[in-house]
């Protein structure tokens, strides 16, 4: 093998005193998937983010690049020396077309006029190769996430890029849009670029990668060739401690058989959801699984009144009731953990302490509306230390904390309002490992108090692992049902099937 | 810093001095951000005592800068409502000449004269429930709502009088606008408008830190969508923010019309509401919302006083003073965002 295409050497980083990457050592060769692992807040964006150029390390380190060392400066620096970086958050404009986005900044010009003719057609055998099913003069707003991702890729294949760093490429795709992307991963390799996969998912590290490097608190703990990646070695790099990471649920046989306690009849909205039925019983977790784009949150928000519907009813603990805002719903007992937790549920800049207490402060104020601050105050440690959320104080603001903690937060502030129904939206979402298996034990509590839960996830272990009963979505139905018995659990094969409407599965 | 692996190595032992440390650190951060834009309006007050020789810090002139700064504090009280809610109200000082023109109107009847003042502060309400009903209901930008009511409320205004001035040099209550409450009698004592000035900061401070109302406001700024989702009623906290400030707009009409014994359609409150939102935003209330505190407004307008006052003291012309003013309200937002860089969220 020649020369390795990136190497670290000793890199560190600190803000203001305080060591968010710790000397580390990192070395990627050409034609290689690089799985970079560690929980949120081990240093992975602060590495991503030097090689990028946004931040700029601590004297000392060392950064080469096939064999030349390098300094990478300002946001343009990492594209110059052959680094392009695909975020989490993708960022396209969606006012522009796939062209422009890729040409964004480096715009081709003839006389000081655009050249869209040229770019266009300097574009296209870009998109071919990637197999993508659009236009150069799409606009970006009319993709999927799935196809975006596809135009960040473009980009960075455009500029020439020798290394491609992905960021959890996966959370918002479905599950047929994450095996294109590995696929197109695979091709990538293959044709010698470097990729640095960076994922909280064990399975996607299974798939794909041909080294694992995992960082614990700003240090690297270790790398593993690919016959030694094995799910408790790395869980137990990462967390420096024993966690059981495929969580499963007690079979508990008598979790159907509660009284039902939502009934949710022949909603539709007349784009997403055309017509469905559930019920959830007190006690009993029910897994909604399918697609991105089949319409599980869409569902979720006619159940809640977030969104207008144009037939359905609702039954809470059998009298029929009309919820027409989410405030309805909350009052009434129905709450609901959002998808988007920074978009839509939490209020960054102020405290834990609000961000907890905000559903009842309502309902806890004294006369005159004026806030009871001791018992809110009161609340927000109990939640502390119910949920186990890390922070140094429950004044903080929310968005200084990770993903795990603020998403604690978020349901601290749905727990704070008893709900009889808890509809969790991917409540793992950009959550690490150790937080993931604390959020399914609060869940698993939950459910045993009586509460009726609906967890909406794309993550096929956690839906089998905490449910006991799963319904899939399939293009705005309800395409099935699978119970499990004492002695089979559901299968991963049987719910794709039902979600993709096909008997057989593609392996 | 290359001794610093042995510091954190040290650190590890101790590490409950070390946090210590650390939230005594944090709470010195928590002071400076507080105490905001403070430090500048010290620096100018002390700037101009030794540039006027001496002839700021008198009780005189100390009263002239509260009573100057009363109207403008009232009116900047009611705009951080509305730009904590990442609104923002241009129809302030419009509606400040329509309630000055209601009131004395009103004031010159010989039987309900004595209401003028409820009457001004009440069109100021009903006005900016208005303003408040188009930007809660009916979705408009409150840029182009109250861009709007700045031209019409400011035409209301000229139609009330007929176009004209009008006067009335016997109106009830005129102590408010000239008269001062004595605090040690003969010694100390605070103009009328500025104890109401003060009054309203306080209502302020109260209803957006001690009420539920208050976490509302700051809820539906920083997060719009998660406070729908959340249950919170956006379109109520939108109409009361619009009149709370029309509502503050109306008593600022009634100060002046106190205080000048007539108003004018045409010319009262012309381009207030510059000055308004220049105090918001000096006093470190971020624009797009959920970030802010009154005591920053309280300040804000306070600088913007003092330099008035200042620059009249040292003697700098009327066209300097325009130059000089703009250029310090850019750099004091310019120092502010600076310090405030180290404390930004990771």
């Amino acid at each position: 093998m020649s020369g390795p295409i990136l190497e670290m050497r000793g890199v560190s980083k600190s803000f203001f005193g305080i060591k968010a990457l710790h000397k580390v050592d990192l070395t990627v060769y050409a034609g290689e998937i690089h799985a970079l692992m560690g929980e949120n807040g081990a240093g992975k964006s602060t590495l991503m983010k030097i090689l990028s150029g946004a931040y700029r390390p601590d004297p000392g380190g060392e950064i080469r690049i096939e064999g030349h060392p390098v300094r990478i400066e300002g946001p343009l620096g990492g594209r110059a020396a052959g680094i392009s970086i695909i975020y989490q958050e993708l960022s396209l404009a969606p006012n522009l077309t796939v062209a422009e986005n890729i040409y964004l900044g480096r715009e081709v010009s003839q006389s000081g006029l655009l050249a869209r003719g040229a770019m266009r057609e300097r574009v296209g055998p870009i998109l071919e190769r990637l197999g993508a099913d659009f236009t150069p003069q799409t606009l970006v707003a009319e993709l999927s996430m799935g196809q975006r991702q596809l135009v960040e890729i473009a980009r960075a294949l455009h500029a020439r890029s020798k290394i491609l760093i992905m960021d959890e490429p996966t959370t918002s795709l479905s599950a047929a849009e994450s095996e294109r992307l590995f696929a197109l991963i695979r091709q990538l390799r293959a044709e010698g670029l470097a990729i640095i996969y960076i994922s909280h998912r064990m399975d996607e590290v299974y798939a794909l990668g041909d080294r694992v490097t995992v960082l614990r608190d700003g240090r690297l703990v270790g790398s593993l060739d690919k016959p030694e990646i094995r799910a408790d070695t790395i869980v137990r790099l990462m967390v420096g401690r024993e966690v059981s990471s495929f969580y499963k649920k007690e079979h508990d046989p008598n979790a159907t058989s509660g009284r039902p306690v939502l009934t949710a009849t022949d909603m539709a909205d007349g784009q997403r959801v055309k017509g469905c039925s559930l019920t959830i019983h007190a006690g009993e977790v029910v897994g909604l699984a399918g697609l991105i784009g089949a319409g599980r949150t869409e569902l979720a928000h006619l159940i809640i009144g977030a969104a207008p519907k144009i037939s359905g009813h609702v039954e809470l603990d059998r009298q029929p009731i009309d919820i027409r805002t989410p405030g309805e719903a909350l009052d009434a007992g129905i709450a609901y953990l959002t998808e988007d937790r920074k978009a839509l549920g939490l209020f960054l800049d102020m405290s834990c302490l609000d961000n907890i207490n905000l559903a009842v402060i309502g309902r806890d104020a004294k006369l005159g509306g004026f806030l009871d601050r001791d018992k809110a105050r009161d609340r927000a440690e109990r939640a502390f230390a119910a949920l186990g959320i890390r922070a140094p104080n429950v004044g903080v603001p929310v968005g200084g904390l990770s993903g795990g903690n603020q998403q604690k937060v978020l349901l601290s502030r749905l727990l704070a309002t008893t709900p009889k129904v808890l509809i969790l939206d991917e409540p793992t979402r950009g959550v690490d490992v150790g937080a993931k298996s604390e959020i399914y034990a609060i869940i698993d509590n939950l459910a045993k108090s009586g509460t009726a839960i609906l967890v909406i996830s794309s993550d096929l272990p956690e839906i089998i692992g905490i449910c006991d009963r799963v319904l899939v979505m399939r293009s705005g139905h309800i395409a099935g049902e699978i119970r499990r018995n004492a002695t089979s659990h559901f299968s991963q094969e049987e719910i794709m099937a039902l979600a993709t409407g096909t008997e057989h599965v593609d392996a | 810093m290359p001794d610093n692996s042995s510091v954190q190595a040290k650190a590890s032992p101790t590490s409950s001095l070390a946090s210590a440390q650390e939230t005594k650190r944090q709470r010195v951060r928590m002071i400076i951000r507080a105490a905001g834009m403070l430090p500048v309006l010290l620096i100018l007050c002390i700037g101009f005592h030794f540039l006027s020789e001496g002839r700021f810090f008198t009780g005189q002139n100390l009263g002239i800068v509260l009573q100057q700064a009363a109207v403008n504090t009232v009116l900047a009280a009611g705009m951080t409502f509305v730009i904590l809610t990442g609104g923002i109200d241009l129809s302030v000082g419009s509606i400040l000449a329509a309630a000055a023109m209601a009131g004395l109107t009103l004031s010159k009847l010989p039987d309900l004269g004595s209401l003028w003042l409820p009457a001004a502060v009440l069109t100021g309400l009903g006005l900016g429930i208005i303003n408040g009903a188009l930007i809660a209901l009916l979705r408009l930008p409150p840029f182009i709502v109250t861009l709007g009511s700045l031209t019409a409320v400011r035409g209301l205004a000229r139609l009330m009088g007929a176009d004209t001035t009008v006067f009335n040099p016997s109106i009830p209550f005129a102590f408010i606008g000239n008269a001062s409450l004595p605090l040690i009698p003969g010694v100390i004592s605070l103009p009328w408008l500025s104890v109401i000035a003060l009054l309203v900061i306080f209502g302020s401070w109260l209803i957006l830190r001690r009420t539920v109302l208050g976490v509302h406001i700051y809820a539906v700024g920083g997060n719009e969508s998660a406070a729908r989702l959340a249950g919170i009623k956006v379109w109520a906290v939108l109409i009361f923010v619009y009149g709370m400030s029309g509502l503050l707009a109306g008593l600022g009409g009634g100060m002046q019309a106190a205080r000048l014994y007539a108003a004018n359609g045409l010319q009262l409150g012309q381009s207030y509401e510059l000055d308004a939102i220049t105090a918001v935003i000096l006093g470190g209330t971020s624009f797009v919302g959920g970030i802010g505190s009154i005591w920053g407004t309280l300040v804000g307008a306070l600088i913007i006083a003092v330099l008035s006052n200042g620059l009249i003291l040292i003697g700098v012309s009327d066209i300097w003073q325009y130059v000089i003013k703009g250029l310090v309200i850019i750099g004091a937002v310019a120092l502010d965002r600076y310090r405030l860089q180290g404390s930004a969220r990771t």
